[in-house]
């Protein structure tokens, strides 16, 4: 746990020196300390890597385990016996089936949902940086201030409003709001401002084509690959959200993975049931995987919008 | 013809905007107004509740009634205090590692950049499941291990659930930021870099005096987005609070909107509070950004 104290820790020590670097003394003060040779910084890394696998390390083992194993044995070691292919099967058979119907759900809410609101996000945030029209700062701050409400602090709003409209407990309640992403209209104004050349446009008008023809045609494909990162930002917030969906639904058959992992894992702690336990553990592991195997196949999209805000 | 470019400008405009605006109207603004205006009512019920509900006018009311009540208070205090050690941690931590990424002494670096980013694609809830699994007594390998050593820790203890809960959140979100960071920290110069050799500086130095001041606005951002999150605070504790009575069912402010809202179907507290935090993490975040503009402006 401490672990991730560690690494900074040991290279931050001998930081006070003297204050200005003093002109023209070439060469004096380059005496680098054991840990800022290439083994030493390496091994800080190693650290920290560490700890961030060690979690997943046990997720990965557990999955493997019988029940009795999973409790009775050492959780950074394999159990007594392999019991992956019955936990799968059980996973997938419990309940009538349930899990895949969530992760059905997921895709739907997350995948669906990020995919419009992208879409919804690109075009905003090209007519913010592309055109010209009255009142384009007042509204781009509503945008701003959009990014400031925490998500959160809207749930119970937005409990109170399905309620009155008759959408608590159904599949819009938790879809509908995922599709509004006021960070992507703000990434995606920077994007477009970096993506495409206003000679591009200019060019286009000259050429008599249409402004929303230029926009569908030449500039979204120029804005293509933020189009990616904004998708998958807002993907991975829908799919970690989890006190909307938490206030939103009862109906077990509409629940996304994470709120239907969170039951299975609170009625095993709660009822005394460790055959739910295991369920919880071994439906963990089948989510997070596709994630990671996303997460390492886009790497290049997701580095660059998240850096996007971070250069600007 | 000037003319007829801008009519077709913002009529375009008006187009573009039109599904995100409307949307956000739907989601987010009728939605914190009819929060509002739903705490200015306390619901009476009568009887047994079958009597139906009866919303009387409270003004203020709702407001004062969360503001004074220490439950909700405390909630704060609880998130102030989790700041305190997540932020400084998490920040810190993923300076340090895109400095030691970005000092050029670092082997097999990708590796490293991806293996550290990992937890980033794992869900909180699911993250928080882990954790809270490795903080069990009896059941985790890390208790027994610390044991053994000859310490005996308990996480899920009233005095440890800040640290345990802000621990749970280093994990999540370091390797982001540091993904952030060194992106931010390969775009300074490289002349920039190369004269502080020629004055001398070595690779602590450089880090230090020549590289941080330069990502300034990136780390800003992040403690920006950061506070933002700590705010929300709600899936981790929720899951620690399953696990362990030494946490309440109001421990973070978010957790107390939802006992207020589902435990004592007090919708109108509910609301008020839903909006207090929501204000307050606007006014936070509008100062840090303040506090941070004003600082990068020498």
């Amino acid at each position: 746990m401490t672990t991730s104290v560690r690494p900074p820790a040991p290279a931050r020590v001998p930081a006070p020196g003297p204050v200005p670097p003093p002109r023209g003394r070439r060469r004096a003060a380059r005496r680098p300390s054991a840990l800022l040779s290439k083994t030493g910084v390496t091994a800080l890394l190693a650290l920290a890597t560490f700890y961030t696998l060690l979690p997943l390390t046990w997720l990965l083992l557990s999955s493997t385990k019988s029940r009795q194993d999973l409790f009775g044995t050492n959780g950074f070691a394999l159990g007594d016996e392999i019991h992956l292919t019955q936990n799968l099967q059980y996973l997938f058979s419990a309940q009538d089936g349930v899990y895949l119907r969530w992760v059905l759900n997921t895709v739907l809410y997350a995948g669906v949902g990020a995919l419009l609101a992208a879409v919804f996000s690109v075009a905003a945030g090209y007519a913010f940086d592309k055109l010209a029209f009255p009142g384009k700062e007042r509204l781009f701050s509503l945008v701003l201030l959009g990014v400031m409400v925490p998500a959160t602090a809207l749930a119970i709003p937005l409990y109170l409003l399905a309620a009155k409209v008759g959408l608590v407990n159904t599949f819009w309640g938790v879809f509908l709001p995922g599709l509004v992403f006021p960070f992507g209209v703000y990434l995606a104004r920077v994007f477009s401002a970096a993506y495409v050349p206003d000679e591009v446009l200019e060019a286009a008008r000259m050429d008599g084509a249409g402004e929303f023809r230029t926009f569908r045609r030449i500039a979204f494909p120029m804005i293509a690959p933020g189009f990616v990162t904004i998708f998958l930002f807002q993907f991975t917030q829908i799919w970690n959200s989890f006190f909307l969906p938490l206030v939103m639904l009862s109906d077990q058959d509409l629940y996304p993975v994470n709120l239907g992992l969170y039951v299975w894992y609170s009625s095993a702690l709660s009822q005394g049931r460790p055959e739910d336990y295991l369920l919880a553990v071994v439906g963990s592991l089948v989510s997070v995987a596709p994630l990671i195997a996303v997460f390492l196949m886009l790497q290049r999209f997701w580095k660059s919008g998240m850096t996007a805000g971070a250069v600007k | 013809m000037a003319s007829t470019s801008t009519r077709g400008q913002r009529r375009a405009a008006a187009l573009l905007l039109s599904p995100f605006f409307g949307l956000f109207t739907a989601v987010t603004l009728v939605p914190l107004l009819y929060a509002a205006w739903l705490s200015l009512f306390t619901t009476r019920t009568s009887g047994l509740g079958f009597g139906g509900a009866e919303n009387a006018f409270a003004g203020w009311d709702n407001y004062v009634r969360a503001l004074a009540d220490p439950a909700f208070r405390d909630g704060f205090l609880v998130v102030a205090a989790y700041c305190a050690i997540y932020i400084p941690l998490m920040i810190g931590g993923a300076l340090a590692l895109a400095l030691l990424l970005d000092s050029g002494l670092a082997k097999a670096r990708s590796f490293f950049q991806l293996a550290l980013f990992l937890p980033h694609a794992v869900p909180g809830l699911i993250a928080a499941l882990i954790w809270v699994y490795l903080y069990t007594p009896g059941l985790s390998p890390v208790i027994d291990l610390l044991e053994s050593g000859g310490l005996a820790v308990s996480f899920l203890s009233a005095d440890n659930a800040v640290f345990s809960t802000a621990n749970i959140a280093v994990w999540e979100w370091t390797g982001y930021n540091m993904v952030i960071f060194y992106a931010a920290l390969q775009a300074v110069p490289r002349e920039t870099l190369d004269a502080a050799k020629v004055d001398g500086a070595g690779a602590l130095r450089t880090a230090l005096s020549v590289k941080l001041p330069m990502i300034r606005p990136a780390v800003a951002l992040a403690v920006l987005f950061t506070v933002i999150g700590s705010i929300q605070l709600f899936t981790e504790p929720k899951v620690i609070y399953s696990a362990s009575t030494a946490i309440g069912s109001s421990w973070t402010p978010n957790m107390y909107v939802q006992t207020a809202a589902f435990q004592d179907n007090d919708f109108g507290l509910a609301a008020a509070a839903s909006l207090l935090i929501a204000l307050f993490a606007a006014v936070l975040s509008f100062a840090v950004t303040r506090i941070s503009r004003r600082g990068s402006k020498p």
